[in-house]
């Protein structure tokens, strides 16, 4: 295998940490948020959460790149912050996956916090606990494995994602031709044995990845979802 | 007494309404007492701020909890309530020393507060410090539950059936522990329970809640001996509370002998010293009515009184009678037909054969802030 499909190996981990790192912190107070909510609009919230689950991926890229475009309000703000564009560009990317992987970080959560309940939460409030308090101290540790859930779901689908990525990204080496990218076009190439050696990272990666949850969570992710 | 919760709340329940305007005496063991989905655990939950579907006014002392009119709704982190929930509800990431310890370090700063090894030692901690919470029996949940809430110094004890899913050998077990932990460390404590027995041994005064209102209050013992409880506390519980002193011990026959109101009554042997006021409960079922002073009788312990009152059950073979006797009075429950043949009336004479009396508790020197 050549040193240059590293690059796109690389891209591809930064990408799926940096994006797991922004859901884990948009998607905790939403999940929350949906757990315990009486509010009417909680099912449409719901529904757009979920999305990405059923969106083809084009269609979702296709959306994000027109909102992107510098002709749009978040696409010119961000012209004009920045002096570049968002889209085809890896803080574009990470945007797009942060979008696109949002359901796989919420549900997950969503279930964790429905299971832990508000009773032990109120016990620490009755304690004395304020909510920022009860939240990490009691509420996030008996949500433990919807965490690790959450956050492995939430990298592996970001490793894995193609559609939203080629229409958003586009194939930059660097900043946006991340590993499926890389392996599509050894494929449109004819360099099977390229293809080959990639894929056969990510397929092992990916393997061992759920391997080691699977194990450690003595086989509750299934059922966490 | 200067402090007291007002409580002047209105709440949806399920098939009615809750509203409930009463004024709790802060000092010793209020029970609040109904049946299930009478909205004791509702009214508690307010209490300790858990409530938001809750309109109306709560205040402690003078701050104001709730004032729904004026938007004020202290949360329930900011209320020093302590609450032991029906199910424990100890954090099973944490073990019995965390759990504790969480309390401790968000324990209120002002005032005197208990420590680590005092509770522990109130509540036979000790053993269970390094055991995982998911490792103890009901009853041991409790306990921890009962610690960790004293431990945030709390300036109310809210108590919601904290016995309700222990078996009776259990309770007996526990209830010892609540009584040494409310009066050892001088936290009023408002206890919700439907079962009257646990009232009669912890409470000093009773709040009676029937679907979702205010249906009677008193001062323990005196309030369980009025008849217009009867229909909330039930037939066969039904019965009053003495209050009695040691007289003598009966090594040979394992017999404690008290005095009621001049009148001897025996008992099996309590451990206790002689001169030690002791609460003792006699239920209705178990106290029968001469008009003369029986011979011959297995049952040693006659008191003798007048008839103070007969309430005929409708639809029913019983009547109740209230003897008034110079201790206090009994209640006994007879059938209608016993009533007539033995020509009972008001104002007459008549003597209880009790047949046995139950150990309740120990009546404790009432400190200074003791309501009596």
């Amino acid at each position: 295998m050549e040193l240059s499909d590293l690059g796109p190996l690389w891209l591809t981990l930064r990408l799926a940490a940096v994006t797991t790192l922004a859901l884990l912190v948009i998607g905790t107070p939403l999940a929350w948020w949906l757990a315990f909510t009486r509010a009417r609009i909680r099912p449409a919230v719901e529904a757009v959460t979920a999305l990405p689950l059923v969106l083809p991926p084009t269609v979702m890229g296709f959306y994000l790149l027109v909102l992107m475009s510098p002709d749009t309000a978040l696409g010119g703000a961000w012209v004009r912050l920045t002096g570049d564009t968002l889209s085809f560009s890896f803080t574009g990317l990470v945007v797009a996956s942060v979008v696109y992987s949002l359901p796989f970080m919420v549900q997950p959560l969503q279930s964790a916090f429905e299971a832990v309940g508000r009773a032990p939460v109120e016990a620490a409030a009755t304690l004395g606990a304020g909510p920022l308090d009860w939240f990490l101290t009691v509420a996030s540790p008996l949500a433990f494995r919807g965490y690790l859930t959450a956050m492995v779901l939430t990298f592996a689908h970001t490793i894995g994602e193609f559609g939203v990525v080629l229409m958003v990204g586009g194939n930059i080496p660097g900043q946006t031709r991340v590993i499926s990218i890389a392996v599509y076009e050894h494929v449109e190439t004819l360099d099977y044995a390229a293809a080959h050696g990639l894929s056969a990272i990510l397929l092992g990666f990916s393997f061992v990845v759920l391997l080691a949850v699977y194990a450690m969570n003595g086989g509750r992710l299934a059922r966490a979802r | 007494m200067a402090a007291g919760l007002r409580i002047d709340v209105r709440a949806r329940l399920g098939g009615f309404g809750l509203d409930v305007a009463h004024a709790f005496a802060l000092s010793g063991v209020t029970a609040l007492f109904g049946a299930s989905g009478s909205g004791k655990t509702t009214l508690l939950r307010i209490i300790a701020g858990l409530e938001d579907a809750a309109d109306g006014e709560v205040s402690f002392a003078d701050e104001i909890w709730l004032a729904t009119a004026r938007g004020i709704r202290v949360p329930a982190h900011r209320r020093g309530v302590g609450v032991v929930f029906q199910d424990a509800r100890l954090f099973a990431h944490l073990d019995v020393a965390g759990n504790l310890r969480y309390a401790l370090r968000r324990a209120r700063r002002n005032g005197p507060a208990p420590g680590l090894e005092a509770v522990a030692a109130a509540l036979d901690l000790g053993p269970l410090l390094a055991r995982r919470t998911g490792a103890l029996s009901g009853g041991e949940r409790q306990r921890v539950a009962m610690g960790r809430a004293l431990l945030s110094s709390p300036r109310l004890m809210l108590l919601d059936e904290p016995l309700a899913a222990l078996d009776n050998r259990r309770k007996a077990a526990i209830l010892p522990y609540i009584e040494r932990v409310v009066h050892e460390f001088g936290v009023p404590a408002i206890y919700v329970t439907h079962a009257i027995d646990e009232v009669a041994h912890l409470a000093d005064r009773i709040v009676v809640l029937a679907e979702g209102r205010v249906a009677a209050t008193g001062d323990l013992p005196e309030a369980l001996e009025r008849l217009d409880l009867q229909p909330l506390t039930g037939h066969f519980e039904a019965g009053v509370v003495l209050e009695v002193r040691v007289t003598a011990q009966d090594l040979a026959h394992r017999l404690t002998h008290v005095d009621f109101g001049g009148q001897p009554l025996v008992m099996p042997m309590l451990d206790l010293p002689l001169g030690a006021e002791i609460r003792l409960r006699a239920r209705a079922r178990d106290v029968s009515v001469a008009t003369e002073r029986p011979r011959g009788l297995s049952i040693r312990n006659v008191i003798e009184g007048r008839v103070a009152a007969i309430a005929l059950e409708p639809d029913t073979a019983f009547a109740e009678v209230v003897l008034e006797t110079p201790g206090g009075p009994l209640r006994a429950r007879l059938t209608r037909l016993s009533v007539e043949e033995l020509g009972l009336g008001v104002g007459q004479p008549a003597f209880a054969l009790i047949k046995s009396v139950a150990f309740d508790r120990r009546v404790l020197p009432r400190g200074p802030g003791q309501a009596g």
